[in-house]
């Protein structure tokens, strides 16, 4: 490594005016008072910013005054580039969006191209797809508990829950290969069936997944400082949550019982019985607890899913949306015209234009899907939650600490690969 | 259902001449509104005691290229004391000149429709919060629209290795 | 026991000024806390106690450039962030290495458009490759290992 360099341009100290910094600082908020406050920028690179997002604070010593989250450092392109691959090449790209619960990214987007082919998967795929979305979502509560705990530094948690999602990745990789971007659903029905041993492994980790929350709980739960750093810290009303299009675990910490598994079920939900976690206080203690009790909830889900778990294919037979099985390409010739047409081409949706929602593990999870008539979408647009929860964000943390802007970043559980899309 | 039938009834004794179409695929109610009057009805379906759409989905912008009127403005409404989710869509002719803001109804509205600006191009009359929010300052152009470039560069094969390291733009130390 | 023998009273020990620097190097190279997507959570599993880094001397990731030398470039680097990637690779004092980590950060991945820079190594030269999408923590842990074999192998005409 060479080691002559020339110093930086901005190891230099520059004067400038309050004006020419408010323009370089960004024009999304309005600056209260230029003359007292400190203006800082709480950049893309920062340890408890969960992702690369850029936040402008307008400080009053330790108070934050006003917030501005400044975003797009992960901008990706995907909805543009879903339109120029076929409907299944496109699901690969869902995946990337909320990289800590795929699942539920490619459940939200194979069930809107199911809808808008008009067809349904079989009972065997629906009950499958339900374990995984809540594996899935029991996956990334933990890494969320985990980077929660961390930016209010307590790391035992961080471990121990890296430790139980090694179990769960474990899982997803018996059943597709991946360990987290699984592609795994299919419009359809599912890839291919799930190995014998799963069903056995899923049970195993239902049996001892109860001792490790009880772990987690006695760290976090009944701590002083844990207790005195998230009690009455980020509290938002119910009414100001609606307004503002909050949605998931968060909305339901304000009181509002709304979780689209209950109110609008897909996917054979209905089936099941288990109950919505709702907290009273809207702070961050109330959204920690309601995404704890989640995960028992989920347990449950799992459990019933399992025991119900009905026999037969995988697939729906329609063999102009699923391909042909290999064994039936040696022996018919439709089964080889098919393979072929959907290799090349891909099926053909009808015109028209739907909208899905599912209950991800961060909120509403919409995927808006137009079709024209041709094998690739013509406009695909995804509701992330991320995205509408962190416009709470200036609400809730207006007036209170740095310290306190930390712990409700990490309770409102943005991603921003599911921001910035 | 009678629910449906209530909303385009209060719509059409209110606001006469809204609703252009209404189109039902999929189980999914779709109202087709003039673009004068989308800001009525919409405060209609919020403010009234019976329909009570309190929460707003989405909103998302198409691209109807080649077809005119060009983009299309869709807002997905859901009721939440109804459990009842309704889509209204408005044409919008020209970008610069869209529907006005929904932000003093929903004020999560401002926030979405700085996304469709900053990627679709449609202004919303109202909303002095529309910049680049996803790209760049200083980048020119929306990209979502059907005639903005995807600008992938090509890949590199074995058989053309040499002539695309030759042109890409390593970094210096 | 054994090394008094040999060293007597003296206590001296002689070895090439390189190896010894370059296994100091090697054994405690600290990264930058640089993760932007999906790979940031392989490496955040990397991190934690199934595969465990700190075996490889890195024990905590530094949240300031100017006391790390490692940046792993975990995700992808949209045309907004590769400023800033660029910034924080200037901050860092040398020896710093580059490890380009998962497909989007080598090559731009699947992400063949307008957003996406392709290859970080348009951005900041990359010392190591490491394929995968994410790639495994034990992918990532081959890679780490194959950068400490290139720092071994440095000499003193690379350092001046």
């Amino acid at each position: 490594m060479s080691e002559t360099r020339t110093p930086q341009k901005s190891a230099t100290i520059q004067e400038m005016s309050v004006e020419e910094l408010r323009a370089m600082v960004g024009t999304g908020m309005e600056i209260v008072d230029a003359e007292e406050h400190m203006l800082l920028s709480m950049g893309p690179q920062h340890p408890s910013t969960h992702g690369v997002l850029r936040l402008l604070l307008e400080l009053d010593g330790e108070t934050v005054v006003n917030v501005a989250p400044d975003i797009g450092f992960l901008h990706t392109g995907i909805e543009k580039n879903m339109e120029s691959k076929t409907y299944t090449k496109a699901l690969v790209m869902t995946d990337r969006m909320d990289y800590l619960s795929p699942m539920s990214n490619n459940l939200g987007y194979v069930l809107a191209v199911e809808k808008l082919l008009g067809v349904e998967a079989t009972p065997r795929a629906q009950a499958i797809r339900v374990v995984l979305t809540e594996l899935a979502r029991i996956a990334s509560h933990l890494v969320w508990l985990g980077t929660a705990a961390l930016d209010l530094a307590a790391m035992t948690v961080f471990l121990y829950c890296f430790r139980e999602r090694e179990y769960i990745l474990d899982l997803f990789e018996m059943c597709s290969g991946q360990r987290m971007m699984v592609s795994y659903f299919r419009p359809g029905g599912l890839w291919r069936d799930v190995p014998e041993d799963f069903e056995p492994a899923v049970r195993r980790f239902l049996e001892f997944f109860p001792g490790r929350i009880a772990d987690y709980e006695a760290l976090l739960k009944e701590n002083p400082i844990f207790l005195r750093r998230t009690k009455g810290v980020g509290v938002v009303s119910g009414e100001d949550a609606i307004a503002w299009g909050l949605t998931g675990p968060s909305l339901r910490a304000s009181g509002v019982n709304w979780d689209i598994r209950k109110t609008q079920p897909y996917s054979g939900y209905e089936q099941y019985d288990f109950d919505v976690p709702l907290g009273t206080d809207g702070d961050v203690y109330a959204r920690y607890r309601c995404r704890v009790q989640e995960l028992w909830q989920s347990m449950r889900i799992i459990e019933q899913a399992l025991d119900r778990l009905p026999d037969g294919p995988v697939s729906i037979d329609d063999r102009k949306i699923v391909p042909p099985p290999r064994s039936e390409l040696g022996r018919s010739m439709e089964a080889v015209i098919h393979h072929f047409k959907l290799w090349t081409e891909g099926f053909n949706a009808p015109e028209g234009y739907v909208y899905q929602s599912i209950e991800s593990p961060r909120g509403e999870f919409g995927c808006y899907l137009r079709g024209d008539g041709g094998p690739k979408p013509a406009r695909v647009h995804f509701r992330a939650p991320s995205y509408v929860n962190l416009a709470s964000l200036p609400n809730m943390a207006r007036g209170g600490f740095v310290a306190d802007l930390v712990a409700i970043i990490g309770s409102i559980d943005i991603i921003l690969g599911e921001i910035d899309r | 259902m009678e629910f449906e039938q209530l909303v385009t009834n209060k719509i059409g004794e209110n606001i006469p001449d809204a609703i252009e179409e209404v189109v039902e695929f999929r189980n999914e109610r779709t109202l087709l509104i003039a673009p004068e009057k989308i800001k009525e009805v919409c405060r209609l379906l919020k403010t009234d005691n019976e329909l009570a759409f309190n929460f707003l989905s989405d909103v998302c912008a198409d691209d109807l290229l080649p077809d005119f009127p060009r983009f299309a403005v869709n807002y997905h409404l859901y009721s939440m004391p109804n459990n009842y989710r309704l889509r209204l869509r408005t044409l919008v002719e020209d970008p610069d000149a869209g529907p006005p803001t929904m932000g003093d109804l929903w004020p999560i509205a401002t926030w979405l429709e700085m996304e469709v600006w900053d990627l679709m191009g449609v202004r919303f009359e109202g909303n002095t919060h529309l910049r680049r929010l996803f790209l760049p300052e200083d980048w020119q152009g929306h990209p979502l629209r059907k005639d903005y470039p995807l600008g992938y560069e090509e890949v590199q094969f074995s058989f053309n290795w040499e002539e695309i390291a030759a042109r890409k733009p390593f970094a210096k130390e | 026991m054994g090394i008094e023998q040999k060293l007597g009273n003296l206590g001296v020990v002689t070895y090439r000024l390189e190896d010894v620097v370059n296994w100091g190097r090697s054994n405690a190279m600290w990264p930058i806390l640089f993760g932007l997507a999906c790979c940031a959570i392989e490496m955040m599993s990397a991190q934690a106690a199934h595969y465990d880094l700190s075996r490889y001397g890195m024990e905590l990731n530094r949240p300031s450039p100017r006391q790390s030398d490692l940046m792993i470039v975990a995700g992808r680097v949209s045309r907004k962030m590769a400023p800033v990637v660029r910034r924080l690779y200037d901050q860092m004092p040398a020896p710093k290495w580059v490890i380009a980590m998962g497909d989007c950060a080598s090559c731009g991945g699947i992400f063949n458009n307008y957003a996406i820079v392709q290859g970080v190594d348009e951005v900041v030269p990359v010392d190591v490759y490491v394929a995968g999408c994410p790639p495994r923590p034990e992918a990532l842990i081959d890679g780490i290992m194959t950068l400490h074999e290139k720092v071994r192998g440095e000499t003193l005409k690379d350092w001046a």
